[in-house]
């Protein structure tokens, strides 16, 4: 049985260095990869759906494409990317500065959204009970938009502590895990682009 | 710098145990250790397990002589619905995430999880899941009456959940018992993968970990792919039901089997979510009790991961009866086939650990050999079932009934019960009585065997599932009298394990920190451990630290 007597030297592991992954990366990419499980669910219905609405109104009478909402959110992965660069070299101010852009940038990104929606709802009355279409568009839309809204409620968090002098260089993790956070909603957007207003139309 | 090992052995006293107090209640609602949340998972996870154990019990005597009138229609479409729903969401996840959340940082010499607090919060959202959907019992106001569960069957097949045909509410109870019960467990498997990824004690490298660890790794990696699509499916059902969307309505346009093709993408997935951690009971329990080292670590961790890719293309099998067309058939008939090669693996390693082993017959190793054998039986059925024509014979007939719960019951709780024995002496510091573990598996295995080896014939004879009575003179009298026969068995089985854990917890003899002379980290600990796992982070040169330790003149590291 047990000799809790003897003593060994351990030889070798205790000199060399022993690090592991930071808890915080490695636990956005598993949620990121449960999202975009559920995303890849959304998009099949989306394309499944294509083309088999019993009725109108069809992507081609109605969508345009969002080029400067597009732009805005594109444009935020880099200004989020400065951010957290900035405060890895303890410049608090331009991080401030970066963050207060990120957020400025998905806030007119939505704001399209919804001038989006209310011109399909109120001018060509498209509605999620309409067809397939309004269906499957307004839930992938919706649910990309939903990430969008809940990206900005920590950017917001994240540059009010800024803004207050809460922020410091230990946070640079931190706040660069929230950025992979924002990159993965922009690389959805891309995937959204493509299927509803290039591959639908 | 030379650190002496005996460090990795915790001579910390436990804690005083002194009369229950007030705030003893307190401190279970608010703890964030994942020994406790591991242990409200399996004790949340037992309750349901004897509440879907009522469920089965009473679809036996209903279905145990023809004509009978025990239940009515209405009430046996519920407790198909429920048993099912009950058992995969709220038994099988929960007692295998407790297992996890109480197994795997003391495994890998961790003080806790990576994400304490999510990990309270998973537990308590699957825990509220669990009562909603038994509160449909009281609060859903059905079609029949006040109270109405839900009756669309575990899987739920559209059009039948559309508000249409399912008024009432209670088919919602069961969305979003479903959904809630999907968010825990996304949380849990996060918390898993990266407390296996990041908090790994000194010297403890990926190809030094214990299996357990390992094949929780691979289960939880398989959550977040299949899991979230049921997620997925559940927010557009709900849509459905709510807002008037169309996904699944096919006055619109919709598609009842892109609903099934949505659930069975999560189903199938899912039975290796809750088999992947049986095989981990299995690979802790064999050797120790062969008193041999894991025969092919390699060979087991690559089958594993294997696993838990080809799982993920093989879910159009539940299907072949919609007809997915030639191409589609041979594609999933291929894939069927080819998991059974790592599960062949598997099984084959087991075998060679035990072979040559001075094997020690206490009931978790019991368990173990009744698993090796019944999951054996299960796969070969399953080879069967994975035939496309065999399967448009057999299919929603009671030989499919009978092949999975060969899996869920024969593998599945068999593994579960032989690491309850297992590990019971380090979570309570005392051991299970053996000679009331041998009366629950004689009487189990006799009641497992009746129920499910007989089931299988009157599916053969064309009995078809979730009818609610059958007429005389079909053929089918007899066997399922049998099978309700051994379905009396096994509860009987069952109460003799919960008589046994009761009875343990007061008069079961010391187990002291290593009762069974086993080799990971877990039983350098005291029984049960202190808040904080280990007084001294360990420090490990190999697969076996403890071997190591009790063998200082043949440690295992001379050999990796």
């Amino acid at each position: 049985m047990m000799n809790t007597s003897s003593t060994i030297p351990v030889a070798g592991s205790s000199e060399t260095p022993w690090t592991l992954p930071y808890r915080g990366t490695i636990g956005m990419a598993c949620l990121i990869l449960a999202e975009a499980a559920i995303f890849i669910i959304f998009v099949v219905a989306y394309i499944f759906y294509i083309g088999k609405s019993l009725s109108g109104p069809t992507p081609a009478q109605v969508l345009e494409l969002p080029i400067f909402g597009t732009i805005c959110l594109l444009s935020s992965s880099i200004t989020v990317h400065f951010a957290s660069s900035a405060l890895r070299k303890n410049n608090l101010r331009g991080c401030t500065a970066f963050l207060a852009g990120t957020v400025l940038l998905g806030a007119i990104f939505l704001v399209t959204t919804a001038l989006e929606w209310h011109h399909l709802i109120y001018d060509k009355g498209l509605t999620i009970q309409t067809n397939l279409f309004g269906t499957t568009y307004y839930s992938l839309v919706g649910l990309h938009a939903t990430h969008v809204v809940v990206g900005l409620i920590m950017l917001t968090l994240a540059l009010l502590f800024a803004l207050t002098g809460h922020l410091k260089e230990e946070h640079e993790k931190k706040l660069e895990v929230l950025s992979l956070y924002w990159h993965f909603v922009d690389a959805v957007w891309v995937v959204v682009f493509l299927v509803v207003y290039v591959l639908g139309r | 710098m030379a650190t002496p090992v005996m460090e990795a052995i915790d001579q910390t006293q436990s804690p005083p145990q002194g009369p229950p107090r007030p705030n003893v209640i307190y401190a279970w609602l608010t703890t964030v250790d994942h020994k406790k949340i591991g242990l409200m998972y399996i004790a949340y996870a037992l309750v349901f397990l004897l509440v879907g154990g009522v469920e089965a019990v009473l679809m036996r005597i209903q279905l145990a002589i023809p004509n009978n009138h025990f239940v009515s229609p209405q009430v046996f479409n519920q407790l198909f619905t429920m048993h099912g729903t009950t058992m995969v969401f709220f038994v099988g996840m929960p007692i295998l995430f407790g297992f996890g959340n109480y197994l795997v940082p003391l495994m890998i010499g961790a003080r806790d999880m990576a994400f304490p607090r999510l990990n309270a919060f998973s537990f308590w959202i699957s825990a509220f899941a669990g009562l909603l959907l038994y509160f449909s019992y009281f609060g859903a106001s059905g079609l029949y009456a006040a109270g109405s569960a839900p009756d669309v069957g575990w899987f739920a097949y559209a059009p039948l959940t559309a508000k249409v045909f399912s008024p009432g509410h209670s088919t919602d109870y069961w969305t979003l018992a479903v959904f809630l019960s999907g968010v825990g467990s996304i949380g849990t498997a996060l918390n898993i993968v990266t407390t296996i990824l990041c908090m790994r004690c000194k010297g403890m490298k990926m190809s030094r970990m214990p299996l357990l660890p390992w094949l929780y790794l691979v289960m939880a990696s398989l959550v977040f792919v299949a899991v979230s699509p049921l997620t997925a499916a559940q927010i557009m059902l709900t849509l459905d039901r709510y807002i008037g969307s169309h996904f699944f309505d096919t006055q619109a346009g919709g598609s009842a089997v892109l609903w099934m093709h949505f659930f069975w993408i999560f189903g199938h997935p899912e039975v290796y979510v809750l088999v992947l951690p049986a095989f981990a009971f299995v690979n802790e329990i064999v050797p120790v009790f062969s008193r041999k080292a894991m025969f092919g670590y390699p060979a087991m961790v690559a089958a594993s991961v294997s696993i838990g890719f080809i799982s993920l293309s093989v879910w159009a099998h539940h299907m072949f009866t919609v007809g997915l067309g030639p191409v589609g058939n041979t594609f999933f008939v291929f894939a069927t086939m080819v998991i059974s090669v790592p599960t062949g693996i598997k099984i084959f390693n087991w075998l060679a650990t035990i072979w040559g082993g001075k094997v020690i017959f206490a009931t978790p190793m019991m368990f173990c050999v009744g698993f090796l054998f019944q999951f054996l039986i299960a796969g070969l059925t399953g080879i069967m079932l994975s035939a496309a024509p065999f399967d448009w014979q057999l299919g929603n007939s009671y030989f499919v009934v009978a092949h999975f719960h060969y899996v869920l019951v024969g593998s599945i709780l068999f593994a579960i019960f032989g690491a309850f024995y297992y590990w019971y002496p380090k979570v309570t510091g005392r051991m299970m009585s053996e000679t009331l573990g041998k009366w629950h598996f004689w009487l189990f295995i006799i009641g497992f065997h009746l129920t499910f080896d007989f089931m299988h014939v009157p599916g053969l004879l064309g009995m078809p599932r979730r009818i609610y009575t059958y007429e005389a003179g079909r053929g089918w009298e007899s066997w399922n009298l049998i099978v309700s026969i051994g379905a009396i068995f096994q509860a009987a089985g069952i109460l003799v394990f919960c008589y046994n854990m009761v009875r343990s917890y007061y008069r079961g003899k010391e187990a002291g920190h290593d009762p069974w002379d086993a080799w990971t980290l877990e039983w350098s600990t005291p029984s049960p451990p202190p808040a904080y796992n280990f007084a001294i982070e360990p420090t490990v040169n190999s697969r076996r630290p403890l071997w190591d330790l009790k063998h200082p003149e043949d440690p295992d590291s001379d050999y990796e």
